[in-house]
């Protein structure tokens, strides 16, 4: 590990918890903590962490503008392009910015130096502090499709001298691979449902691929069965701990609450939880 | 032919659970599960999977080691940070491709001078043609890790609709992902309808809000259903206001039930039990009447 651990709180499946998790983290951790809200297409824990905006910057991606004056239509660019974010149509071609991943190449095959990059705003990175917490959220733009370029922006705004706790998009594609990469371990949130079952398994497919060593999080224990257990066994999977399925707690997370919070006798299970994940990404270094 | 997606802003909300309830009241819809990176109508629809096709999409680059000549071309060139170099200062710099980073813009090969680099289509995943008990369902796994999942969602729809349209079908009901981002941008395009299924929590009211204003920007109808709205009926109203204002319509509400979960360990649809919360799902069924999905659906048959 360089320097304090970063761990990702990511889950497969929507709505298992993240946020509940990281939340309650980043409060048991305290002072000079750091919460990367990398859930950019619906950032959510401020509404629980709330704080004063200290800082906030734009997003932008470059996009290609042509200059027509030195474009001689030759279609290069758009030959070159793996997103159809350029179409030849004879004479200068027309730009898509919503296709285009910014790779650059464009500006560089054209061979009369015919285009250059502006700037396209996709999301907002804000850092706010939360009694102690620095929480660090990206929000995409709405009707911008592509987030991984915000979540980069997350935590390219990330100090490596303190802790992070980084909350992850559902789902195992593009933007969760861009919040997990690089942390030094995961904890998969999930329900014992088969839902919850069966996107686990995603999820630990998408870490062992990314090869980040994770732990797991089973809430609202006792709604459904033990077969996330079962897995978690034969999978020589560590559950962390158990988060009980009760109205009470559900009622006071919709009002907006920190777990941790409105229940203190959590506190234990997230202390000992992240001494875990910690113990378990240095062995992995090791 | 008419096409209706499930959606929710935030996951967990009963996206799919509502789907498949719909897809035992349709009877005859063609089904698209959109959530092609965690995909879950098929462990309530239980699929006999007819056709099983694998999905291609965008590129990878890789390096060969042996004509590289570890100029560093690459890693200058890559704007995803996927090039790295191993072994600074230990001998020879070996530059490696992470695939989890390229997005196979092509731009290392290009400039790479002693075209060290290949570019291969890559297989993110596969889609599939299954038979279900309510009907014919198209279904995807994005591979773990796998990027342009907005391409597939865009593939299982076209094909859900080709099939509705060959075999007369009225309806398409997608079962969409969370977020507002590419996945969501693509189950959304062309559509007739939105159902937004949220919670009555800060984050259901926060990010419905969020989705509802993509609705509005694609200028497609949404209408709004909370789900457990008995955990918190102050927020329902206010969810419910907040839906109106922005010009959303009000599909209902869902009580908090635990026949939910339970319907899921049986693989079964919430209205194939016999719950109170069935009863809720079946009124915004036919809450939907009104936006004209049903009367298609009776006016085909």
């Amino acid at each position: 590990m360089n320097g304090h651990p970063h761990i990702a709180i990511a889950s497969g499946k929507g709505g298992t918890g993240k946020t509940t998790v990281a939340t309650s983290l980043a409060r048991v951790l305290g002072h000079g903590v750091q919460l990367l809200d990398c859930d950019v297409e619906e950032p959510n824990a401020r509404l629980f962490l709330r704080g004063d905006v200290q800082e906030s910057r734009m997003v932008a991606v470059p996009v290609p503008v042509i200059d027509e004056t030195r474009c001689d239509g030759c279609g290069e660019c758009a030959r070159f392009c793996a997103y159809n974010a350029l179409a030849a149509v004879g004479g200068a071609p027309l730009v898509f910015p919503e296709l285009c991943h910014g790779c650059g190449g464009c500006v560089k095959v054209c061979p009369r130096q015919a285009m250059r990059e502006t700037q396209r705003r996709v999301g907002m990175v804000e850092t706010a502090e939360a009694d102690g917490v620095i929480v660090i959220q990206g929000a995409l733009d709405v009707g911008v499709a592509m987030a991984p370029p915000v979540i980069h922006a997350v935590k390219a705004h990330a100090r490596r001298d303190a802790p992070a706790v980084i909350d992850a998009p559902p789902g195992t594609s593009c933007p969760v691979i861009a919040a997990v990469r690089g942390a030094d371990a995961v904890a998969l949130v999930t329900e014992p449902t088969p839902f919850g079952l069966h996107d686990l398994r995603l999820a630990v497919e998408m870490t062992r691929t990314l090869a980040i060593p994770s732990a797991v999080i089973i809430n609202r224990a006792g709604s459904g069965d033990d077969r996330v257990q079962a897995y978690c066994r034969v999978e020589g999977i560590t559950v962390l701990f158990e988060l009980p399925d009760e109205r009470r707690i559900a009622e006071a997370l919709a009002r907006g609450a920190v777990l941790v919070d409105a229940f203190p006798e959590y506190r234990s299970r997230f202390e000992r939880g992240w001494k875990q994940l910690v113990a378990i990404a240095t062995e992995h270094h090791a | 032919m008419r096409e209706l997606v499930v959606i929710s802003g935030k996951g967990g909300t009963g996206k799919t659970s509502i789907t498949a309830s719909f897809a035992v009241l349709a009877r005859g819809a063609v089904m698209a599960d959109c959530d092609v990176d965690a995909a879950d109508l098929h462990l309530l629809l239980q699929p006999r999977v007819r056709e099983c096709h694998a999905f291609f999409s965008g590129r990878l680059a890789a390096i060969r080691k042996a004509d590289c000549i570890a100029c560093g071309a690459c890693l200058a060139h890559c704007r995803f940070g996927a090039v790295s170099m191993n072994g600074p200062g230990a001998g020879e710099a070996v530059f490696t491709i992470d695939p989890a980073a390229c997005e196979g813009c092509g731009v290392c090969a290009r400039f790479c001078p002693v075209k060290a680099i290949d570019l291969s289509e890559r297989r993110c995943g596969e889609w599939r043609v299954s038979e279900t008990r309510c009907g014919t369902m198209v279904h995807a796994q994005l591979a773990a890790g796998a990027g342009n999942s907005g391409k597939l969602v865009s593939l299982v729809r076209d094909q859900a609709r080709r099939i509705a349209g060959e075999r007369g079908a009225p309806l398409v009901l997608a079962d969409g992902p969370p977020g507002i981002g590419c996945p969501v941008i693509a189950s959304l395009a062309g559509a007739s309808l939105a159902l937004i299924v949220t919670e009555p929590s800060v984050s259901g009211e926060h990010d419905l809000l969020r989705v509802l204003a993509l609705a509005r920007h694609f200028a497609l109808p949404a209408a709004v259903c909370v789900n457990k709205w008995d955990v918190n009926p102050e927020m329902t109203e206010r969810i419910e206001r907040a839906a109106s204002a922005a010009g959303a319509r009000i599909g209902g509400r869902i009580r908090y039930d635990r026949a939910f979960t339970a319907a899921q360990l049986d693989a079964r649809a919430v209205v194939e039990a016999d719950a109170p919360a069935a009863e809720d799902i079946r009124r915004v069924w036919h809450a939907l009447d009104a936006m004209e999905i049903r009367s298609e659906l009776a006016r085909r048959h």
